[in-house]
């Protein structure tokens, strides 16, 4: 391999954002027919790197050379037009077009001012079948599911006939099944001389996949390795600079009395279809139960249920310690002793626009301790933020730092904290670690089994059945609105998990 | 009130509300084209009153109403060029500029008129296809014919080229690549911008066609009424507004909307000259649209969904 012509070479990329250094003088190459995975905390400069190869930012210092040749990448235009792909860590699709429609933004068509969809539908086509990417051009973004959707930014690529595709956590979102023929159509990409560009949390992905493997670490490369010469303990203490446990130590504990009861829960989904259909489950103190299933199964609806977003239908029950917030609103929820992580973080867990101390404050700033002759008593709210700021360990320049220019692990620790410090009786999690790096992960875990220690009982969602594993004392798996089974942990193993979650159990 | 079920009355009072609906069809389209990019425009009314002088004062100096309807038409595309750099490229917040923009149509729309021409003085109305020079000849036997020469063939072109123009803004929305972008830029701005969509200029023009649209429709509104005083408009750009609302950003139901202002006025309009109902009812009369509008809006709110991006301005860095 070593006479091949790098595809790419970044040389001393520097990058600065105000307050941050986000890439120090990184060097990175790419060769034909590689996969090369960028690992690395939250906020550790990948995205950076990969957004000023695709000149969505402009480096501060450095040079790109693509295909041996110095070269200038100032837009998105000029990257496509040097065939180099990129599929983002957020997806950049227009949900209300269709595929095709999606597909054939920015290109020139050959009808003159009229666009030319059956040329782009033809041509998806043709590349979906090579490929074995499976997408209908004529449907409408919205209308599918987040495994289709990543296909569709794989298509997006391959029109432009790239030769270097950068994938930016594209298995965030995907089901492990998902992720597998993911695998299968990135092989194929670069057994045909594609150069593919690998960032990903999950170690043992990067580990199953990469010829390469460059770590960074605060916007510097910490090493380089190979997947022959490494293995996962290893990899994540390169990213974190310090040991890791990749299983938590969980003590054993007899489970208390029943603190969360749901009985016969019934709910309406967005489309007016019944989302949750006669769910029956009891969480006791001192466990954690964790639900599996592929999304899409009610699990959002039925964490909604329980936090107040959402009304339940008559005739369902939900109580906290014998308290039924069935009809309660949010507000009465977290009285009656519930603590809520939501699934989507910007949107239902933290507000944006406020800095960390207000996101903070925003289930307690009510409180006594907070309040002095009718106003805020600032110097008390400092020090309780500066406490859980450091007690979590959030990486941030300052407290009053908009929450939004975190990294997401970052924000997952924000609300970890506030929702943990008001010593729940019940502690609802969903996809706590979506997105979250090794290190960060590690500390949401230990946080959570602390809380079971307390007597706590935690619901935990997830579609990482790693997580489920490892945390969970009992499994329950949901299929189309209902708990199919109920597994103890012991008896539990993936293949059976991966069964049921298909309804084939 | 049986004398205005006739079919003579009736004929009369739906040709008149195709006429009235020209103004708020032609401002509603170019809204609904700017908001489709993402870009909100609340400065409609103030463009259409300067539009209106425009064309008003060109016609009472050249007694052309060709040349007024080309000078409304300049200056909507010079009002769009200087919202598209304001909101667009300096990224202002587009509610405020909108207001600053209706407001300075305001006040500078009634001093140009009160410094140029003074007491309000009458122009010829803009005539019907039979009266037009050339092409007059070919219309005329059509006019006449009875009912549907009155309800097809006796308005004036701008009638014709707002209707027209509704096919013609369907089709591009939903065929053309500049249609195609603007969607884009209006959903998912970063998206557009990731494969090489120039989001600036795309909206850039979006805008340029919306003021546009709002010129035709001011001067349209002036030579149709064949006068020019302070606040013509009387908020009809802000219903063309939330016409685009009712009309769930879809060429046909804007013209929809549309429409229903015109029948109502039209109705009132007619009912008040034959004394079917009292003046003093007639303001209460004039608020049914403004109801009607609310109602739907109410109805729809949980049904459609504006462009994701509309009121977000977009930067890369
Ligand atoms: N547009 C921006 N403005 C200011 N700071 C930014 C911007 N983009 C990124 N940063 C900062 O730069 C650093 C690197 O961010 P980057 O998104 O590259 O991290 P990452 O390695 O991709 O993390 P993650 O795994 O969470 O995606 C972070 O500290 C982040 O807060
Ligand atoms: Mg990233």
């Amino acid at each position: 391999m070593s006479e091949l012509m790098p595809l790419l070479e970044m040389r001393n990329i520097t990058k600065r954002f105000p307050g941050v250094l986000a890439n120090d003088n990184v060097s990175f190459d790419v060769l034909p027919g590689e996969v090369h995975t960028l690992l690395g905390e939250n906020g550790a400069g990948k995205s950076t790197l990969m957004k000023i190869l695709f000149g969505l930012y402009l480096p501060d210092e450095g040079e790109i050379l693509l295909r041996g040749a110095p070269t200038q990448i100032s837009s998105p235009i000029s990257a496509i037009e040097q065939r180099v792909g990129m599929v983002h860590q957020h997806f950049m699709l227009v949900p209300t077009l269709t595929v095709a429609e999606n597909v054939a933004l920015g290109l020139s068509s050959n009808r003159g001012i009229r666009t030319d969809l059956d040329t782009v539908s033809k041509r998806i086509m043709d590349i979906s079948e090579h490929y074995g990417l499976a997408v209908d051009p004529g449907v409408e973004i919205w209308k599918m599911s987040v495994g289709e959707r990543q296909r569709v930014e794989i298509i997006k690529a391959l029109y432009r006939d790239a030769e270097l595709l950068v994938l930016d956590e594209p298995t965030a979102v995907l089901t492990p099944q998902e992720v597998d023929d993911l695998f299968v159509i990135l092989r194929k990409m670069t057994s045909q001389g594609t150069g593919i560009v690998f960032i990903s949390h999950k170690l043992h992905e990067v580990l199953e996949l990469s010829d390469r493997i460059t770590v960074l670490r605060n916007g510097r490369v910490s090493g380089a390795t190979t997947p022959a010469e490494t293995n996962r303990q290893q990899l994540a203490e390169m990213m974190v600079g310090r040991e890791v446990k990749l299983a938590p130590d969980k003590p054993a504990l007899d489970r208390g009395k029943v603190r969360l009861q749901l009985n016969n829960v019934h709910v309406l989904g967005d489309r007016d279809t019944m989302a949750v259909n006669g769910v029956d489950l009891a969480v006791h103190a001192g466990e954690i139960v964790g639900i599996a299933g592929i999304s899409g199964n009610g699990q959002r609806e039925l964490a909604e249920t329980i936090a107040g977003l959402r009304p339940a239908e008559a005739g369902s029950s939900v109580s906290i310690d014998g308290v039924d917030i069935s009809r309660a609103n949010p507000a009465q929820t977290r009285r009656a002793g519930l603590s809520y992580v939501a699934e989507e973080r910007m949107k239902d867990g933290a507000v944006g626009e406020f800095d960390i101390s207000e996101n903070l404050l925003l289930i307690n700033h009510g409180e006594k301790r907070f309040i002095r002759g009718g106003l805020f008593n600032f110097d008390a709210i400092k020090q309780h933020c500066q406490r859980l700021v450091e007690n979590f360990n959030v990486k941030t320049p300052s407290l009053s730092t908009p929450i939004s220019s975190l990294s997401g692990g970052n924000i997952q620790k924000v609300i970890m904290a506030r929702e943990l410090d008001s010593d729940p009786k019940v502690v609802l999690a969903a996809q706590p670690t979506r997105g979250v790096d090794i290190g960060a992960a590690e500390y949401i875990h230990s946080q959570l089994i602390e809380q079971r220690t307390r007597g706590c009982a935690i619901l935990m969602i997830s579609e990482d059945l790693d997580e489920i594993l490892g945390l969970a004392d009992r499994i329950a798996v949901m299929f189309e609105g209902q708990v199919v089974t109920i597994i103890d942990r012991p008896e539990a193993t993936k293949e059976q998990l991966g069964l049921a979650m298909t309804g084939a159990l | 009130m049986s004398e205005f079920f006739t079919l003579s009355v009736l004929i009369a009072t739906f040709a008149s509300a195709v006429r009235l609906a020209v103004p708020y069809l032609l401002a509603a389209l170019g809204e609904t084209i700017g908001q489709r990019s993402g870009v909100l425009n609340l400065g409609v009314d103030g463009v259409m009153l300067l539009s209106a002088f425009g064309a008003y004062y060109t016609v009472i100096e050249t007694g052309s109403h060709l040349l007024g309807v080309g000078v409304g038409l300049l200056i909507g595309l010079f009002m769009g060029v200087v919202y598209a750099v304001v909101t667009v490229h300096l990224h202002a917040k587009q509610g405020i500029s909108g207001i600053g923009i209706f407001l300075f149509g305001l006040g500078f729309s009634d001093l140009l008129s009160q410094e140029l021409v003074g007491a309000i003085q009458p122009i010829k109305k803009l005539p019907s296809l039979a009266k037009l020079p050339f092409v007059g000849g070919i219309f005329e036997p059509l006019e006449d014919i009875k009912y549907i020469g009155e309800l097809l063939f006796s308005h004036n072109l701008m009638t014709y080229v707002a209707f027209a123009l509704v096919p013609i803004v369907t089709w591009m929305m939903n065929r053309t690549t500049f249609g195609l972008n603007i969607k884009a830029v209006g959903e998912n701005p970063q998206a557009a911008d990731s494969l090489g969509v120039s989001v600036e200029r795309t909206r850039f023009f979006a805008i340029l066609i919306g003021n546009t649209l709002a010129g035709l429709a001011g001067a349209t509104l002036s030579l149709q009424l064949g006068v020019f005083q302070q606040n013509l408009t009387n908020g009809l750009g802000f219903i063309a507004v939330a016409l685009v609302y009712f009309g769930a950003w879809r060429a046909k139901w804007v013209m929809a909307g549309a429409m229903l202002y015109g029948l109502v006025t039209a109705t009132r309009l007619q009912w008040q000259a034959r004394d079917i109902i009292p003046n003093s009812a007639s303001d209460l009369a004039a608020m049914t649209p403004a109801l009607i509008t609310i109602l739907a809006l109410v109805l729809l709110a949980k049904r459609v969904r504006g462009p994701a991006a509309l009121t977000k301005p977009f930067t890369r860095h």
